[in-house]
């Protein structure tokens, strides 16, 4: 379509050989985003007058944050323990219970219609966003860490699940299909042909994503779902920003360990 | 003992590794154990349950299909816009950051406190920017576009650093041999190495963000997030329903296009 409208340039190399140079797309993907940012503009009342008039507002919410107020670490030790232990207890649990959703959704070892279920289910838990699954979760299991610890667990069941179905339907199927036919049971081949194959990998995204929950448990508590985020709503509500900045001192510090520990194991695995 | 048994023994032996850090997640997963009580489960969770169910399987059609400012479909592109502008915004302040966090370009100290200051960004969650941000320029998506943009920086400007990190120097010493100068070097020997990674990660970063935004409405951020919430606190589930469907279809479907444009642009 394209190519017709504006037509190829025609170049004759020398040995009488025509090749054709394809327009290039740029202009009209630069035009389409062109358009689409003020499309954006109108939808969002974005104004930079304000933004210049008022835009160092949030560097002075910066600046009441330091020195932060050293007092308030008493406070935060139990929320940050329960942040850490929420993810910890649902990306176990959730990788563990990763590993049958993959098997189940890999449409080289059950047939196509199962594993088209099993990944639309999978899809379907992976788009919800955490702080919705999290709300609905303390609606069912009233308010504290266990909803947060729910809402973490079927992410990670989405998110590992996920990364495992695709590196099982990518394993070497040849050492599974010879134990088929020693007369293995598909269960049996798979835990002794794929399995091996895919575990390096797999332990390596429950690490990772034990990191990411770490992040997302962080701000659960914003709905009651337990955890730190429930100070960090309260103290910003107060405009109580050092002790704010308590709180993300906390975390960062958090977060930089547990990332730099599960990267030391992750490059041992693979 | 033949070959087979022989290869069996050859294989390294980490049993007592395996076992300590066997032992160690134990512990950790009982620690964890402790956090979690059943006192606050209530007798009404069952029926909740059953009423989220029932009002994601008969979710409220007309406000799924009405293009009023109230219906789910000016509410998920108003959050199309919020993530595509605050993506925007977020890659033209990440490149800067990035190439002056490069040990490659930079001098170790400048590209070491770039660095924390990356991660700093990068570990504070979305959720507090937002309420940062609401006292700035009040409610609204404008809010919410400037969150995303300053949340987006930290994850946009490591990934782009990987990828300045590895730039093939081989080049630009070809270049610099039949008599290029800077500028030529930079548009033939450095752009068309970056451009097409850069354009990929902002297209993976577009995708996250838009999740992203889907939540902000939460804090009064602008987006779908807001009555979300208000649906789902004042149980009108077949709301809830609508809103969910709508969100899960968009996102399905900006993933499955990110996913094709970014294998193009990655494979050329």
């Amino acid at each position: 379509m394209y190519d017709r409208i504006f037509p190829p340039a025609k170049i004759t190399l020398p040995n009488g050989k025509i090749v054709y140079e394809k327009k290039s797309r740029a202009p009209i993907i630069l035009v389409l985003l062109v358009l689409a940012t003020i499309i954006s503009v109108r939808f969002t009342n974005f104004d930079l007058n304000t933004l210049f008039k008022r835009g160092h507002e949030f560097f002075v919410i910066i600046g009441q944050m330091i020195p932060p107020k050293w007092d308030y670490l008493n406070n935060i030790w139990k929320p940050l323990l329960d942040t850490i232990k929420m993810s910890l207890l649902g990306s176990i649990l959730g990788s563990i219970a990763a590993v049958p959703a993959a098997y189940f959704a890999s449409s080289n070892i059950v047939s196509k219609p199962v594993a088209a279920v099993a990944k639309f289910f999978l899809s379907i838990l992976r788009t919800l966003p955490t702080l919705v699954t999290a709300l609905i979760a303390t609606f069912i299991f009233g308010l504290g860490t266990l909803a947060g610890t729910v809402a973490i667990f079927l992410f990670t069941i989405a998110y590992v699940g996920k990364l495992l179905y695709e590196q099982i339907e990518n394993a070497n199927m040849g050492s599974f299909e010879a134990m088929e036919s020693i007369g293995m049971g598909r269960l049996q081949a798979f835990r002794y042909a794929i399995f091996p194959q895919v575990l390096p990998n797999y332990l390596s995204t429950s690490l990772f994503s034990f990191e990411g929950n770490v992040r997302y448990a962080a701000i659960l508590g914003y709905v009651g779902a337990g955890g730190i985020g429930l100070l960090l709503d309260e103290s910003l509500g107060w405009r109580d920003y050092s002790s704010v900045g308590m709180i993300l001192l906390m975390l960062i510090i958090t977060v930089y360990l547990i990332e730099k520990v599960s990267e030391h194991f992750r490059k041992k695995l693979i | 003992m033949d070959a087979i048994e022989k290869q069996l023994h050859a294989s390294p032996r980490n049993l007592r590794y395996i076992f300590t850090i066997a032992i160690l997640i134990l512990l950790l997963f009982i620690w964890s154990l402790t956090t979690v009580n059943l006192d606050n489960v209530s007798e009404s969770g069952l029926g909740i349950a059953a009423g989220i169910i029932g009002g994601i399987l008969n979710p409220d059609l007309d406000l799924l299909f009405s293009f009023t400012s109230q219906g789910v479909l000016y509410l998920l592109i108003e959050t199309i816009a919020i993530a595509f502008l605050g993506t925007i915004m977020g890659s033209i302040l990440a490149i800067p950051l990035a190439f002056l966090s490069a040990s490659k370009i930079v001098p170790k100290p400048v590209a070491s406190v770039t660095r924390l200051l990356l991660i700093i960004i990068r570990t504070i969650p979305a959720l507090v920017y937002g309420l940062m941000f609401i006292r700035v320029t009040g409610p609204g998506p404008f809010a919410g576009v400037l969150t995303i943009s300053l949340a987006s920086i930290g994850m946009l400007a490591k990934l782009f650093v990987d990828v300045i990190e590895e730039l093939d120097t081989n080049i630009l010493e070809s270049l610099d041999s039949i008599g290029c100068n800077t500028f030529e070097k930079i548009r033939y020997g450095i752009w068309p190495q970056l451009f097409s990674m850069f354009l990929s990660i902002i297209i993976y970063r577009f995708d996250m963000n838009l999740r992203e935004a889907s939540i902000l409405g939460i804090v009064g951020a602008g987006g779908i997030g807001a009555p979300l919430i208000f649906a789902m606190n004042a149980y009108r589930w077949s709301e809830v329903g609508s809103i969910l469907i709508g969100l899960v279809v968009l996102i399905l479907l900006v993933e499955f296009f990110s996913n094709r444009i970014r294998n193009k642009l990655v494979r050329g």
